[in-house]
This record gives C-alpha cells, structure tokens and sequence, in this order.
C-alpha cells in the first residue's frame, strides 16, 4: 500500500514536471518555428532576387514584370526608428531622472500616466495622430520649417503633406517613451547609493551628481535601454502605417523629412491581404517580415543583454 | 599674514563665481527635465481629450448594437466588432493563459538551470517581437492551412503575444511566495504538483491576475496580426471558423474611409477600445497602488522593463 501510494507520488510530480517544462520549452519551439516557416515561405522570393531583394528598390507585382527590393521599406526603417530615436531618447532618460528624484508622491503617480503612454493602443495613436496631430504639425511645424529652410537645407526640401516620415517618427518616439523611461528609471534606481552620496559629500548639485555618479556607472544600461525602445520602433506596425504616406518603389527612398515613405512593418500590413499567394507578391512580404524579424531579434538580444547585466549588478550590491 | 587674507578672498570670490555657474547649470538641466515631463504627457492628454470628446458624442445604443450601415452613410453601429473583440480576447486567453502559467511556473520551480535562464531570455526577447511577424506566422500556420480567414487563427495570434506576458508576471509573483510554504506543504506529505497548485498559486494569486489582466489588456488592442488572420467582416459571430470584426480593425478600416461620417464612427470606436484599456490599466494599478509596499514592488519589477 505504501509503496504504490509512493510510487504513484513520483509519477504524478513527474507528469507535473514535464507538463511545466513542456510549456517552458513552448517559447522555443515557437521562435525556432516562425524562423523556419518565414525563411521556408519566402526561399521562392531570395531565389528569385537573390540579393537583390535587400538591396533593390523596384516594387511591382505586376506577372511577368515581377520586381521585389526591399531597399527602401529598410531605409525607410532605420531611417523613422533613427528619427524617433534621436527624439525619444533624450525625453526619456529626462523623464527618468525626475521620477527616479522625485519624492514619492510625485513620482509614483507620474511613472502610471508614463505607464499609460504605453497602454494606448497603436491604432488609436494612428487614430489621432491622422485627425489631430497632422493638423497641428502641419501648420505649426512643417510648414514653417519649409518655409525658412527649404530652400537651403535639402531635409526640408520638399513641400509638407502631414503624411510622412517626419510624423511617422514623432509618433513613433511618443510611443518609445515609455519603455526606454520605465527601464532607465530602473537602471538609475539601481545605482548604487553610496556613488550618489559620495557625489554629493563631494559638493555636487543634482546635475553633477547625475553627471559624475549615476551615467558613468548606468551608461550600459542607459544604452540597453535605448536599444530595447529601437527594437520597439523597428516593430511598430499601425501608427506609423497611418502617417506615413506609404509610397512604394524608388519614390519610398527617404530623402527629405517631409516626404511620404515606408516601413517594413507598413508595407506588410498595407499590402498583405491584397498579395495573391500565387504570385511571388506574398513570398515577398514574408520575406520583408523575415528581414525585420531577424533585425528585431538581433536589437532585443543586444538590449536584453545590456539591462540584464546593468541589474545583475544591482543584485550583487544589495547582497554584499 | 596679509597676503593669506587676500588669497582667502581671491578664493571666496572664486567659489562663489564657481558656485553661480554650477547653480545656473544646475537650474537649467532640472528646467529640461521637467519640459521632458511635460511634453511627454501633452500627447497622452490630447489623445484622451480628443477620443472621449469625439467619441462620446458617437456613442448610442444603436451604435453599440447595430452591424454597419453603407458605407458613407454614418448609419449603423460597431456591435459585431465589440462582439469580435470579447470573443477573440475570450480564445486567446483560453489558449495563452495555461501556457503562460505553466510556463511561469516552470521558469519560478524548475527554471534554476540553464534551461530555465535560456527560456527566460527568449522569453523576454519573444516578448519583444514585431507583432505583424506573429500575425504572418498564424495567417501561414492557420489561414494558409485551413484555407480561410478565421477567430482561430487570430486568436492563436494574439495568444503568442499574451503567454510570455503571463509566464514572466507569473515567475515573478510565485518567486514572492517564501520558501517556507512550500516546505510545509512538502512536509506535510503533500505532493509537489499539489503544493505549487494549491498552496503556491493561491498565495501568489494577485500578481498573476495582474499579468493576466495587463495581457488581456494587451492584447485588447493589437491591430496589426488580426489584418491577416480574421480579416474583419461586418457581420455577427457566425462561427469560429469564419472572419470576424474587432474593434482595432474597426477603426483601421473606418480612418482609410473619407468621410466624416466614418472620422465619427471611429473616434467612437476608439473610444469604446480606450475605455476598456483604460479600465483594465487603471484598474489593476490603482488595486496594487493602495496594496501592501510589497505588492507594489512586485508591480514595479514587472512594469519595469516590460512593455505591458
């Protein structure tokens, strides 16, 4: 009776086990697969251009005069990721350093609404971003900027339309914010208090202190959490699909700021539904999200790495 | 002795010079960050204002029941795409929740190894993917598969992105239960399964809701895989083998629309999207913010960072 009874204990934790490692390994076997089925699904389109699908830029899907280049959809990419980069970074590790010294009463607060920033929905900020916001940047921003500069700075050359990759990356660094102000705030956190304290026995005002304490020993983190906001950006699919102008073929290269352009993301999710699984249309959509998932892949591991060891940091200084 | 005396005030009136310029400075950089601050919460504002101004004014009965009318005609309503919504969001979470928590619980009891860390790191990476990827993998997985567009594969969609959501809120809440409990339930002749199930996941339960909600939440507003997988239709639910509304989509087809008409219906849609969000959101922070300091930082740990 014992016996069976342990007997059985054993079998039932380890059906227990397996189940949770079966789930655990879910993750895996998912990534190895979407690997697989987009590289599989897309071999016609590499066979067919070669290399020539990252680097052309002609886009037709017209039979017999079949042209895929992905060149402009990767510019237009890096080029609106950039943008919201270079805008959102500043902003956020600003935000940052006010929550991570402000009393807690301010602080916590303002960290949800920061929070919220992030719970908005993409097609809600393409949403407003094409009613409202266009609007405002259009007659507030753009039209002013080409009307000083655009006859001497060639960023600003060509006449503004509202819908272009200069709106597509201020919506794009709105919705960055978030994440890069939540995990630099962390990271700052993390500094050690004596670093801040010896700035400050120093003689150091707040800036000093930040400058001469907390960047210094954040600066990997800061810069894994920059990634982790471009690795978002590349991925950011509806807001930027709404604003920015989707053009195709050579004219979606980006020249100027002001000019409509398109993303890897965007032209998947304008185009997708329309392409004929026949043809090699479909073969190159799949190929573009082939191409952004390796880019994507590639930034989160660089960035998860980075944070990961700024706060494995953290925990060897609280335990010694 | 005089010379010392008028060093000491060469001295003085270098520090203070010296200090005037690092105050100045000082002031000027707290001016930047509290303008970060502020723009940051302009946009956040005028999208609330201008979705609760517009949308309010489009929300009737009729609007949340009616299927939609032509198209131009302002007529009709989005109720097949409320209904769409809650279906999906029901499936995906009966399909991305037992994953999740298994999946947590693996990483939280089994995961101290090198398994346990590389899940954790794709796990968190995953987390990060693009979700159209997640979208063309269900449409080649599903669509491609069965042949049309359907809940199933929408849902099969939006439950990748939900599963490592709850597997890493999951880990980190079961990681607060001390030792002890577990200890106890094991010495008390109780067998593992039972003790992670009955006495760890009880006590543990507040942070899991939390994850559950954040990824229902979540997922409440993804757009970009449902394009490719339940397509949208503008009828009711007519089975889960065919294409169905949600809400994101709604909205998606009502702005490429250019009437004002259809700007109306959308601001109502999304009105309608933003308060369940809002709800969902607001709701578990304002629960975890009159909690116990403990819970807060479980909160804080898994907000921070993570993209919710």
């Amino acid at each position: 009776m014992l016996l069976t009874n342990k007997k059985s204990r054993i079998s039932a934790d380890k059906i227990f086990k397996i189940t949770a490692t079966v789930a655990g390994v879910y993750v895996l076997a998912i990534i190895v697969l979407i690997v697989f089925q987009l590289y599989s699904e897309s071999h016609l389109v590499w066979e067919h251009e070669g290399l020539g699908f990252i680097t052309g830029s002609e886009w037709n899907a017209v039979e017999g005069r079949e042209a895929f280049g992905a060149a402009p959809y990767i510019a237009g990419t890096l080029a609106t990721a950039g943008l919201a980069m270079a805008m959102g970074v500043p902003i956020s590790i600003g935000i940052a350093m006010f929550i991570s010294q402000a009393p807690k009463f301010i602080a916590n607060p303002l960290a949800i609404v920061i929070d919220l920033l992030a719970a908005v929905p993409s097609i809600i900020y393409g949403f407003w971003g094409l009613l409202v916001f266009r609007d405002f940047l259009l007659y507030n921003i753009e039209y002013p900027l080409y009307d000083t500069f655009g006859q001497t700075i060639w960023l600003f050359s060509s006449a503004p339309f509202g819908l272009d990759i200069f709106s597509a990356s201020i919506i794009l660094a709105i919705m960055i914010i978030p994440t890069i102000s939540a995990v630099s705030r962390e990271i700052m956190i993390a500094v050690p208090h004596m670093q801040k304290e010896a700035a400050y026995m120093l003689g150091a005002t707040k800036w000093e202190m930040f400058r001469l304490a907390i960047f210094p020993y954040a600066k990997t983190g800061l810069i894994g959490a920059a990634i982790l906001g471009l690795g978002r950006a590349v991925g950011e699919t509806m807001a930027v699909t709404m604003l920015i102008g989707n053009a195709t073929g050579p004219n979606a290269f980006p020249q100027t700021l002001f000019q409509p352009g398109q993303t890897m993301s965007s032209i998947i999710a304008n185009e997708f539904i329309e392409a004929s699984p026949a043809s090699l249309h479909l073969p190159a959509l799949i190929g573009i999200g082939f191409t952004l998932l390796l880019v994507a892949i590639a930034i989160n591991i660089v960035a998860h790495l980075l944070v990961s060891r700024m706060l494995k940091v953290k925990e060897g200084v609280i335990n010694t | 002795m005089m010379s010392s005396i008028q060093k000491r005030a060469e001295y003085r009136s270098l520090f203070r010079h010296n200090v005037r310029g690092r105050l100045i400075i000082d002031k000027i950089a707290m001016g930047i960050v509290l303008a970060c601050v502020v723009i940051a919460i302009i946009p956040l504002g005028s999208i609330l204002v201008e979705v609760f101004k517009n949308g309010l004014a489009a929300i009737s009965i009729e609007f949340l029941t009616q299927v939609p009318g032509a198209i131009g005609t302002g007529q009709g309503g989005i109720g097949p795409a409320i209904q769409g919504t809650l279906i999906i969001i029901g499936m995906s979470s009966l399909i991305g929740i037992p994953i999740g928590v298994m999946s947590g619980i693996f990483l939280s009891e089994f995961g101290n190894n090198k398994l346990g860390r590389t899940v954790r790191f794709f796990n968190d990476v995953f987390m990060e993917f693009p979700s159209i990827v997640l979208g063309i993998f269900a449409f080649l997985t599903i669509v491609l598969l069965l042949g049309h567009f359907s809940l199933w594969a929408g849902a099969f969609a939006l439950s990748l992105i939900m599963f490592p959501i709850v597997a890493r809120t999951t880990e980190e809440s079961l990681k607060l239960v001390p030792l002890t409990y577990r200890e106890a339930g094991l010495a008390l002749g109780l067998r593992q399964w039972v003790v992670t199930f009955r006495i760890v996941l009880s006590a543990a339960k507040n942070g899991m809701i939390t994850g559950i909600l954040l990824a229902v939440a979540r997922i409440s507003g993804e757009t970009a895989p449902l394009i490719m997988t339940v397509l949208g239709s503008s009828q009711f639910f007519a089975g889960f083998d065919s294409p169905m509304d949600a809400l994101p989509l709604r909205i998606w087809r009502l702005s490429l629309l250019p009437y004002d008409s259809a700007q109306l219906q959308g601001w109502g849609a999304a009105c309608v999207l933003i308060m369940i969000i809002l709800a969902i959101n607001i709701g578990v922070r304002y629960y975890f913010a009159t909690k116990s300091s403990s819970r807060g930082k479980l909160f804080y740990r898994i907000m921070g960072g993570k993209k919710q």
